[in-house]
């Protein structure tokens, strides 16, 4: 049987449960991406209609009109204005909702003007009665010319009914539901006369789409007999802006009803109590107390049994398999590789968790409101919480979270200094480094010496974030408007739904994404340390044979051939070839390489250092990569090389230096030139090896 | 009278008059704060700025420099 489908595009201001709607009607059946070249997330889902006739949705991500003002909104422009995008909708969807109908009309408006098919939805009808609101539907259809789905997201009501609309999504009208050429006359009826093939608000959009919209290589004209100034197309602007309200609050004078009685509400006095001058900041203190207790605490259990698990699994492995080349790989490549993935899950999803929580509930633009004007001291906005926060996690989506910052300095600064904060790919290094230098002890019997190093090193993190904007705002001329237009969502409880998804796919996308490259790395680590370029490693066995019968070495020689082979392996030639810079600092050679790899993702550091000791080691025997470690000594002295001075200097670097490669590429595109990623390089890793240089040198 | 809308008082309300088309973004006024609406100051962040309001249905949070290029009147009953 031939499967019919309709391409839908769902589209919607921010806040209105537009999201909630795309999980009811796809479930789990959605694939998150990119949009090609850009990193704005494109999520795509599938909703079966009918036995023949499936749908594929788009969730177009949330903005308040077709004025672009970020990338994120102007992907939702660059598809309406293109007939030919594969992803071109037969039927858009404007997601409402009741309590802001006025506002988010404004946007389904221009949709009109566009003649797609439009079904307007307005979502969270279960409000209606509790905020005393009555609608007209059959007036408010005739009027915007349009089909309406009343439904309710949370109590899962209404999206049958939408499911019919879009069925017989034919019998939408298309026409525009008002004139907005009215506005200049003149103007638009030469626009009109130089291309009548053309919808005339598209060349609008087309013409005025770099207007606030400052990336944007510019599109070329219709014909520059018609050009405006910016001035004048911006003054236009706020006049269509004006007209459209003009229509909406005339169709909702009669189509709406609104109680003014309806009880005084949740709003005002969660706000009293979540903005007050000395509450909001000890919520907000708290709630990033919880957020950190969860990464570094609770996660804790399902991360250690996730460390001994695959540690157990490859001496498994390498016991049962037949001994050879491949079940090396298996053992001591891909293994430890997958381990040093899956080790992640937990502290992702726990920051996942909060973070979605916190921008469901609302609670999120209260943060900002209440930072603004402190972080603006330090040339950040308000709106650089999220990043920061963010950055706990991973600083990729917490740069691509800049984004919705209006103002180019106050962002260009946040992305410059996220990569500061405390990523968790640098938690695992940490962790490990800690557990090695720092006695389990407790301080005044209560406070866990480790941990309380793990928060000082966070606290490094934020400190050195804070303090390079500090500077970056000084020395950085740039002059922008302050502009900063929050809006303040109403309360709402979380949908566990949404949450749920939302963690599942972002640590999908995290692991999956983070995870390729890691893996690969352990194998080509791998590879590295059991080859050889030269003669002396394939006659390393003859070579120590012959030592040992001139008593220049001493020991088991099984032992000496494998630490004899990885010096000469090509991992070996790397790491020695780097050992004079990296010495100062208290690093060998076999830390280079790990320090070296690091920069393909910094949690490669602990899967390389397992990949080199378990080459070094000959061993079958549940050693995990921290007792490995601890037992690594120095060749000739028989110093411990993990010792208090070598410690704090790695914990330094790791905390300073920009080691990513994927930060640095998302730097250069939200920024679009290559100085600023070089800016961080240069600056951050220079900084560290300076503080490391001075730590490793009075430590000693 | 007319005045800035950075000099209305938490909980005073005045109607927008007009205001520097340089200094205020199109956003704004695609959120709904437009000449003839009625604007609400609910709240003022602890250190002074920025501004939270209420503006033809919706919830807005500014900075103090835009609203001073928002020129609002003060209705006579409310003074």
């Amino acid at each position: 049987m031939k499967v019919g489908n309709i391409n839908i595009a769902l589209i919607g201001n921010p806040n209105v449960g537009k999201t909630s709607v795309f999980n009811q009607l796809t479930g789990l059946n959605q694939q998150v991406g990119n949009y090609p070249g850009i990193t704005v997330e494109k999520k795509v889902g599938v909703c079966k209609l009918a036995s023949n006739l499936k749908a594929t949705i788009l969730d177009l991500p949330g903005t308040y009109s077709l004025n672009a003002s970020s990338l994120d909104e102007n992907v939702v422009i660059e598809l309406l204005l293109n007939r030919n995008d594969k992803d071109y909708p037969d039927v858009a969807i404007v997601v409402t909702e009741v309590e802001n109908l006025k506002r988010n009309l404004l946007l389904f408006t221009q949709i009109k003007d566009l003649e797609i098919p439009t079904i307007l939805v307005i979502n969270m009808a279960d409000r209606m009665s509790y905020k005393g609101i009555t609608l007209d539907i059959p007036y408010l259809e005739k009027m915007l010319k349009t089909k309406i789905a009343l439904i309710s997201s949370r109590k899962n009501e209404g999206i049958d009914e939408l499911k019919n609309l879009i069925v017989n999504y034919r019998n939408i009208p298309t026409e525009p539901c008002l004139n907005a050429s009215e506005i200049d006359p003149v103007y638009f009826g030469n626009l009109r006369k130089a291309f009548p093939n053309q919808l005339l608000y598209k060349l609008w959009l087309v013409i005025t789409q770099d207007v606030n919209f400052v990336n944007l290589d510019r599109k070329e004209l219709p014909n520059p007999s018609f050009t405006k100034s910016k001035e004048d197309l911006k003054r236009l602007q706020h006049k269509e802006t004006i007209k459209r309200y003009q229509f909406i609050n005339e169709v909702l004078k009669v189509g709406q009803t609104v109680d003014i009685n309806s009880a005084k509400d949740l709003r005002s006095r969660l706000d009293r109590i979540l903005m007050h001058k000395v509450y909001g900041y000890l919520i907000f203190f708290g709630i990033l107390m919880l957020i950190f207790q969860s990464i570094f605490d609770w996660s804790s259990v399902p991360m250690d049994f996730i460390d001994t698990s695959f540690a157990s699994l490859s001496s498994y492995a390498k016991a049962n398999l037949p001994t050879g080349i491949l079940t090396d790989l298996v053992a001591e490549g891909i293994i430890p590789g997958l381990g040093g993935i899956v080790i992640f899950i937990p502290q992702i999803a726990f920051l996942f968790l909060f973070i979605s929580v916190l921008e469901e509930s609302g609670y999120m633009s209260r943060v900002v409101f209440l930072m603004d004007k402190i972080m603006r001291r330090f040339g950040l906005s308000g709106k650089s919480v999220v990043p920061l926060i963010s950055g706990t996690a991973c600083a990729i989506p917490a740069i691509m979270a800049a984004r919705n910052i209006e103002n180019w300095k106050e962002r260009l600064i946040t992305i410059l200094v996220t990569p500061f904060t405390t990523c968790s790919a640098r938690l695992p290094v940490y962790a490990i480094l800690i557990s090695l230098i720092i006695p389990d002890k407790r301080l005044f019997g209560v406070f866990n010496m480790q941990g309380l190093t793990l928060m000082t090193l966070y606290m490094l993190g934020f400190g050195m974030a804070i303090f390079s904007a500090y500077i970056l705002n000084k020395i950085l001329k740039i002059k922008s408007n302050s502009y900063f237009v929050v809006e303040m969502p109403g309360y709402k409880v979380p949908m566990f739904k949404n949450v749920a998804i939302n963690v599942i796919e972002k640590t999908k996308s995290f692991v999956f994404g983070a995870g390729k490259i890691i893996l690969a790395l352990s194998v080509i680590l791998w590879f590295l340390g059991s080859h050889g370029p030269t003669e002396t490693f394939h006659n390393a066995d003859k070579i120590i044979e012959t030592q040992l019968q001139n008593k220049t070495v001493s020991g088991e020689k099984e032992d000496l051939v494998a630490s004899y082979k990885l010096e000469n392996s090509y991992i070996g030639i790397v790491g020695k070839t780097i050992e004079p810079v990296i010495k100062p600092l208290g690093y060998d050679w076999k830390i280079g390489i790990a320090v070296v790899s690091s920069f393909a993702a910094r949690e490669v550091f602990v899967g390389t250092l397992a990949t080199i000791y378990s080459v070094g080691s000959h061993s079958d025997e549940e050693t995990t990569i921290k007792n490995k470690m601890a037992a690594e000594v120095h060749p000739v002295t028989g110093a411990k090389i993990f010792n208090f001075a070598t410690g704090v200097s790695l914990l330094l670097f790791y905390a300073f230096a920009m080691q990513c490669i994927s930060t640095l590429a998302i730097t250069k595109k939200e920024t679009n030139s290559w100085q600023w990623p070089m800016v961080q390089l240069v600056f951050m890793s220079g900084f560290a090896y300076v503080v490391c240089l001075i730590a490793f040198q009075i430590l000693k | 009278m007319d005045i800035n809308l950075a000099q209305l008082q938490i909980g005073q309300k005045g109607i927008i008059q007009e205001f520097n088309i340089d200094l205020v973004p199109l956003k704004l006024l695609e959120m709904g704060c437009l000449p003839g609406n009625e604007v609400q100051i609910l709240q003022v962040a602890p250190f002074g700025d920025p501004l939270y309001l209420n503006v033809n249905d919706s919830y807005l949070a500014i900075r103090l420099e835009t609203a001073r290029a928002i020129t609002v009147q003060i209705p006579n009953e409310s003074k």
